[in-house]
């Protein structure tokens, strides 16, 4: 077969002008996420079996399940539902974008509040103690010293999930949107080209997770400088 | 409140522990008047520690009652961050906040628990880092430093919150054997100045010459309690007698 670098030149600008696209899915499911992450957490710690229970089930569901057909139930299903296309939820349900942003979130909260649980019983427990022997208040303790510990401990999973989601946002394409996958998709039917297409598309997204993984690697560094002792 | 709660700043009275089936407190039955150093030692196993990590509960004792400086240890949670805030306590494994620096180990509870400000804060800090003869750590991260300065830190951060009590649990057990006598000499010093201690230690020398009684306990319960002289030149009890031919035979 015949390369036809001519091609990658022309769509590589194109799929580019979604780049924004699926920036915004990600970085919007990423804070949404973390923060349905850290509610999910505090639920599951919480020692309260009405509150862990449904946190657990959850998780369960969530992780249990592929996000595109989570995506499609969201995107397909929800307005099938009367009492959704009457509630207030409607006019992010109505748009594709809402639904991908709602679907990534639900999904990487789940696998993120995980990775934070895990972080949290990594934390030793004689630092607790420490914590209320000095009469520190539980909710102090949490803040002062357990986070902290935590998340430094919790970063290299979380970068997985966080580059994982990055990927997960083409999925977006199959509900109508044009991210950098959609666009692809496009210039494919149009060209019969698929291989050229998708490679360029390839190349982009190794960019963005090096760019995801460098930074992420910059956090940890600084989030470890107490562990480095002087040579 | 009976007179003896009043004299005494730690009372404990027919006290039990069970973690599970096993009993690691015995009825014990402890008083500790202000400025009184008392140091407990006995086998590994005997509920030395529980008995200490009850007195600001870190374990919730089953039965018995424990007064601190006239509270009484309930499952009340004001309280017993109360009573923590009064009672300092320095662990075998020092136990600092390894993401803070030492100077910020030794502020974070006098600021959250005390609402001291910054400035009150790190000057405390630093009149207990001197006391304790490392000021020129205070910048570090507590893995920068040695086993030894790590838990004279320990014993400065507990001191910073002024407490009435200083609980100490195998202070110089988890140390290499050269850093032993500095951590001891800190311990003297506070102990010289009238400091009211509970003291859990293998260490007989320090026991011999700080110590107002030696409790000694097997199998959870308190067996023997006498000052030093008495305690070492004439043991009453057959596990007394037998502990101490084995701690002080080499």
């Amino acid at each position: 077969m015949i390369f036809d670098f001519a091609l990658i030149v022309d769509s590589i600008p194109k799929m580019l002008a979604g780049f924004w696209m699926t920036f915004e899915l990600w970085f919007l499911s990423a804070v949404l996420g973390m923060a349905l992450a850290i509610i999910l957490l505090l639920m599951r710690i919480s020692g309260r079996w009405y509150l862990y229970a449904p946190a657990m089930a959850y998780i369960y569901i969530f992780r249990g399940t592929p996000i595109l057909v989570q995506i499609f139930i969201i995107y397909h299903g929800f307005p099938q539902l009367e009492f959704i296309r009457e509630s207030i939820f409607w006019p992010i349900l109505r748009e594709p974008f809402g639904c991908a942003i709602l679907a990534l979130t639900l999904n990487t909260g789940a696998y993120v509040s995980e990775i934070l649980r895990g972080g949290v019983l990594g934390v030793d427990r004689g630092l607790k103690e420490a914590g209320a022997a000095l009469g520190l208040s539980s909710t102090h303790r949490f803040i002062y010293i357990t986070s902290p510990i935590a998340i430094r401990l919790a970063l290299p999973a979380y970068s997985n999930d966080i580059i994982s989601l990055m990927k997960s946002t083409a999925l977006a394409s199959t509900i109508t949107l044009l991210d950098m996958m959609g666009i692809a998709r496009t210039i494919v039917a149009e060209t019969y080209a698929p291989y050229e297409i998708f490679l360029s598309l390839t190349v982009i997204y190794l960019i963005l997770t090096w760019i995801i993984q460098k930074s992420i690697g910059l956090i940890e560094k600084r989030m470890s400088r107490h562990v480095r002792s002087e040579a | 409140m009976i007179d003896s709660e009043l004299t005494n700043i730690i009372q404990l009275e027919n006290v039990d522990k069970f973690f599970g089936d096993f009993q690691a407190l015995k009825n014990v039955n402890l008083s500790v008047k202000k400025g009184e150093r008392i140091v407990v030692c006995g086998p590994s196993g005997s509920g030395k520690s529980t008995l200490i990590r009850c007195i600001n509960r870190l374990e919730e004792h089953n039965s018995g009652r424990i007064v601190i400086n006239g509270h009484e240890l309930t499952s009340d949670v004001a309280n017993i961050d109360a009573v923590r805030s009064e009672v300092g306590m320095v662990f075998q494994n020092f136990n600092l906040f390894p993401h803070l620096t030492i100077i910020k180990n030794l502020m974070l509870a006098p600021r959250l628990v005390r609402k001291a400000s910054k400035s009150e804060a790190h000057d405390t800090a630093m009149k207990y880092l001197n006391r304790v003869k490392i000021p020129e750590q205070a910048d570090k991260y507590p893995s920068q430093l040695s086993g030894g300065q790590q838990q004279r830190v320990a014993i400065a951060r507990a001191l910073c919150m002024n407490p009435e009590v200083m609980l100490f649990d195998e202070p110089t057990s988890a140390l290499d054997p050269e850093m032993i006598s500095e951590v001891l000499d800190v311990m003297t010093d506070l102990a010289r100045d009238g400091m009211t201690m509970i003291v859990v230690t293998h260490e007989m020398g320090f026991a011999r010459s700080v110590a107002d009684n030696i409790v000694f306990m097997d199998e959870g319960e308190i067996v023997e309690s006498n000052p030093p002289e008495e305690f070492f030149g004439n043991p009453k009890n057959e596990r007394t007698k037998l502990f101490l031919s084995q701690i002080l035979s080499h």
